[in-house]
């Protein structure tokens, strides 16, 4: 398994595309705690998809002012297929050219395989690592982590961080 | 391995004795095919243990992905609300392959339980809260999909295959029995 970026390491910027003519950014994101939630490809089976599960703990991520980010190395059109079929209203990530080179700097590639590692991190408002978790490439590690993490987030006067992310799920 | 931080009191959907030795809770869809699968094999669980087996039912549907699981799961209240929960919830399971309103409405009928009244129910979400204190209740205890099993209290990591479950329950058993 590979070692993850850690609590207190400065999350490493990025700009990935989220639908086939956006790009999203993490600094788009500053002011509000961000979940990065890297898994290995789409379309794992429904009942067990981690991201189908971030999809309904959604309203509960809101209320903590988290925005949630699902990153894979599948392209722009796999992710919207995907976030079509699965009915998902958070975005997607594509880490696909250069491949996984996102992934590569929060240590969450596994380089015999080609696909990101199942790794968790949420970032604080001030854009550095809270909390992150590797789970074994199998296991849908659930949200119980990133919720007990948020919670935990120290509370700030709370900004009018008024993010729109697009939101490409129709 | 989750631990169940929401322990079970008396508004569970409960099966069996309370003072049963173990208790075995699933976190259940009603759309899930796996959840479907399991549901004969926990049946046959449960009579293997007889007066020894608690079993806990609780709600965890991927309303997105699963259109009918939100509308079975309040359906499956509204029954639990008359006295009916485990026929609505066996009748669902056991209907699984045409579940849809139709079908909810039919098993309404069938256990004579006011069809209006279970309309008026889904259209207000009456029992929309219960399903969500469930449904996050598992989110917190470190449920990731369907179905999902605690034996007394520890997340099952086997399958649900018969001989998983009954060589968790098995170990409780022994555990208890030693003590």
């Amino acid at each position: 398994m590979s070692k993850v970026l850690p609590a207190g390491a400065v999350a490493a910027g990025f700009t990935l595309r989220a639908t086939p003519d956006q790009s999203l950014s993490l600094s788009d994101l500053a002011g509000r705690p961000v979940v990065l939630a890297f898994y290995p490809a789409d379309w794992s089976p429904v009942c067990g998809d981690q991201m189908a599960l971030y999809n309904e703990i959604l309203p509960e991520f809101n209320k903590l002012d988290a925005e949630v980010l699902g990153i894979s190395v599948d392209g722009v059109w796999c992710h919207e297929a995907f976030a079509r079929d699965r009915r998902l209203h958070f975005p997607l990530l594509a880490d696909f050219e250069p491949k996984g080179a996102v992934a590569k700097r929060y240590g969450a590639y596994r380089e015999a395989e080609g696909v990101c590692e199942r790794a968790l991190f949420v970032i604080d408002r001030q854009g550095v690592i809270f909390w992150s978790f590797c789970s074994p490439i199998a296991v849908n590690p659930g949200a119980d982590g990133i919720l007990d993490a948020l919670e935990r987030l120290p509370k700030e006067g709370t900004s009018d961080g008024h993010v729109t992310s697009s939101s490409h799920a129709a | 391995m989750g631990t169940l931080r929401v322990p079970v009191t008396q508004h569970d959907h409960r099966k069996g004795p309370a003072n049963a030795p173990v208790t075995l809770v699933e976190y259940g869809d009603f759309e899930c095919p796996g959840c479907g699968a399991a549901h004969p094999i926990v049946n046959l669980v449960l009579q293997h243990f007889g007066p020894k087996l608690q079993f806990v039912f609780r709600h965890f549907p991927l309303t997105q992905v699963h259109l009918n699981a939100e509308p079975a799961a309040e359906s499956a209240e509204f029954a639990g609300a008359h006295g009916r929960f485990w026929e609505m919830h066996d009748g669902i399971y056991e209907n699984q392959d045409r579940l849809g309103p139709p079908l909810l409405f039919a098993l309404a009928g069938a256990l004579e339980l006011s069809e209006l009244e279970l309309r008026n129910a889904l259209a207000s979400e009456k029992y929309a809260p219960k399903i969500k204190s469930d449904f996050l209740g598992g989110v917190r205890s470190g449920v990731n999909g369907t179905p999902s099993f605690f034996v007394n209290g520890l997340q099952h990591e086997g399958s649900y295959a018969f001989e998983d479950l009954v060589a968790a329950i098995e170990q409780h058993l022994h555990a208890k029995a030693s003590l």
